[in-house]
This record gives C-alpha cells, sequence and structure tokens, in this order.
C-alpha cells in the first residue's frame, strides 16, 4: 500500500514537474507547480510530516502560489516566444539531462544501501507539538531572525511595487 | 496477468531519488526558459525538492530537525517571492517586458 500511494504521487509530482518546465504559458506552470505541491503535501504525510504537510499546502500551494498568480494576472504574461535554440542544444538537451538524473540516482542507491523502509506511521515526531517545542526551545534564535526577515521583505516588496517611475 | 512485485515499505533511496529528479527539472526550467515568472516558478520547484530531502532525512534519524529547516525554507521562500515579484513588477513597468534576454543593462 504505501509503495503504491508513493509511486502514484511520485508519478504526479513528475509528470506535473515536468509541465511546468515545458509549458510555454506561465499560468499553465504556475497551476502545473500547485500539482508538484499538493503531491509533495502527500509524501510529507507518508514519511511522517503532518505539520509539515499541512504548512505546504497552506504556505505554498496558498499563499505563495496566489501571489504569483496575481502578478501573472497582473502583468497579463502572454505565451513566451519561440526563438530558435542552438541544434547541439535541441538533440543533445533531453538526453543529457537523463543522463544526470541516472547518474545522480546511481550515487544515491550506493550510498544508501538497504535500509529499513519508509513505513507510513513509523515517525511520530513530526506532530505540531514536538515541532513547536523544538522550535521554541532549541531554534528560537532562527525563528526570530527568521521573522525579522519576513518584516524586512515586507517592507521591500512595498517599497519596490509602489515606487514611482518617471 | 503477471504479478508486478512492490515491495512493502518504500526504499529511503527512492524519495531521495524523486527529490534529485525535481530539482533537476527545476534546473532545467531556471536555465532553459526566458519568462522571468517562470524562471522564478522554477526556483520555487527546487526549493520543494530540497524540502522533501530534508524530510526524508529527517524520517531516516527519526528526528524533527528536518523537518523545522524545510519549515525555515518555506518561510524563506514566501519572503523571497514577495520581494522577486515586486522586482518582476518593477521591471515590467520600467521594460513592459517579462522576456529575461531583453533585460540586460548590466551586461558588459
Amino acid at each position: 500500500m504505501d509503495a503504491i500511494l508513493f509511486l502514484l504521487f511520485a508519478a504526479i509530482a513528475v509528470v506535473c514537474g515536468i509541465n511546468v518546465v515545458v509549458q510555454t504559458h506561465p499560468i499553465s506552470s504556475a497551476l502545473s507547480l500547485v500539482g508538484v505541491m499538493g503531491s509533495l503535501a502527500a509524501l510529507y504525510l507518508l514519511l511522517g510530516g503532518e505539520f509539515i504537510a499541512a504548512a505546504q499546502l497552506i504556505v505554498y500551494a496558498g499563499a505563495i502560489m496566489v501571489l504569483f498568480i496575481f502578478v501573472i494576472m497582473l502583468l497579463n504574461a502572454g505565451k513566451e516566444k519561440k526563438l530558435p535554440r542552438r541544434l547541439w542544444v535541441k538533440f543533445a538537451g533531453i538526453p543529457l539531462l537523463a543522463i544526470f538524473i541516472g547518474i545522480v540516482a546511481f550515487v544515491i542507491q550506493r550510498m544508501l544501501p538497504v535500509t529499513e523502509g519508509v513505513k507510513f506511521g513509523a515517525m511520530t515526531h513530526g506532530n505540531p507539538q514536538e515541532l513547536g517545542r523544538a522550535l521554541f526551545n532549541v531554534y528560537v534564535l532562527p525563528f526570530e531572525v527568521t521573522s525579522v526577515l519576513i518584516l524586512i521583505a515586507i517592507l521591500g516588496a512595498v517599497v519596490l511595487a509602489s515606487k514611482e517611475i518617471e | 496477468m503477471p504479478e508486478i512485485p512492490l515491495p512493502q515499505s518504500v526504499p529511503l533511496a527512492w524519495y531521495l531519488i524523486l527529490s534529485a529528479i525535481l530539482f533537476t527539472l527545476g534546473v532545467a526550467g531556471f536555465l532553459f526558459r526566458r519568462n522571468v515568472i517562470t524562471v522564478f516558478i522554477s526556483i520555487e520547484l527546487m526549493l520543494n525538492a530540497v524540502n522533501l530531502s530534508f524530510v526524508t532525512f529527517s524520517y531516516k534519524f527519526k528526528q524533527v530537525d528536518g523537518h523545522i529547516f524545510s519549515f525555515f525554507v518555506m518561510v524563506v521562500a514566501a519572503a523571497e517571492a514577495a520581494v522577486g515579484l515586486a522586482i518582476i513588477l518593477t521591471i515590467f513597468k520600467n521594460r513592459q517586458t517579462l522576456e529575461i534576454d531583453e533585460v540586460s543593462s548590466l551586461k558588459n
């Protein structure tokens, strides 16, 4: 059952990921990215990360993607213009990419010999309680620094977007 | 009908390979697309792939630190998206284009 669920969501993630790269219209890319994020949230659940799965759906698939789609609609972004690519890029690109992925997969297989597999429910530390305890005890300084970072980002975004250009 | 042999539990390496595939796709989109917004979306794809490997290693060591790291990655991605999209808006206001090749005033 675990393997079936993993393969299902991994297939959705890979197909949507390919779609993100292949589509020429930004809105199609953005909507495919929502598919990737949703299936990744399901995979986090399989790995026992309940809080991270929920945060993935709310923060990424909710907030960030809405921001993207707002900007795409606001700028009325159209299709990408087709420019002629060099010949070797056209024919060697995809095989080279596949070879690279194959090498990386081989290295990962070699470095992680057969360990215990992922069983749903074996990891019980991903609940919000444990996460909050770690976040507010061990990682309290990074947490506060991140809040300052967010504040600066908000100010920067407001200043950049409201600047009048003569 | 032949039975497809499926392992009872998923090997940990599969998650990492999926993460590598998604990261590579993100790099490919980052390099090959010319629309600024699509390039930005590819960056988000790469961040997501890294998050997946963080959560996978967190499972392997049965500790919560990987989850916290991917939480921080999410926060930084939100900040980055806000600032980056503001920059894209400014570029568009200045030049009326989203093509990344036409924004080249820092070249040479």
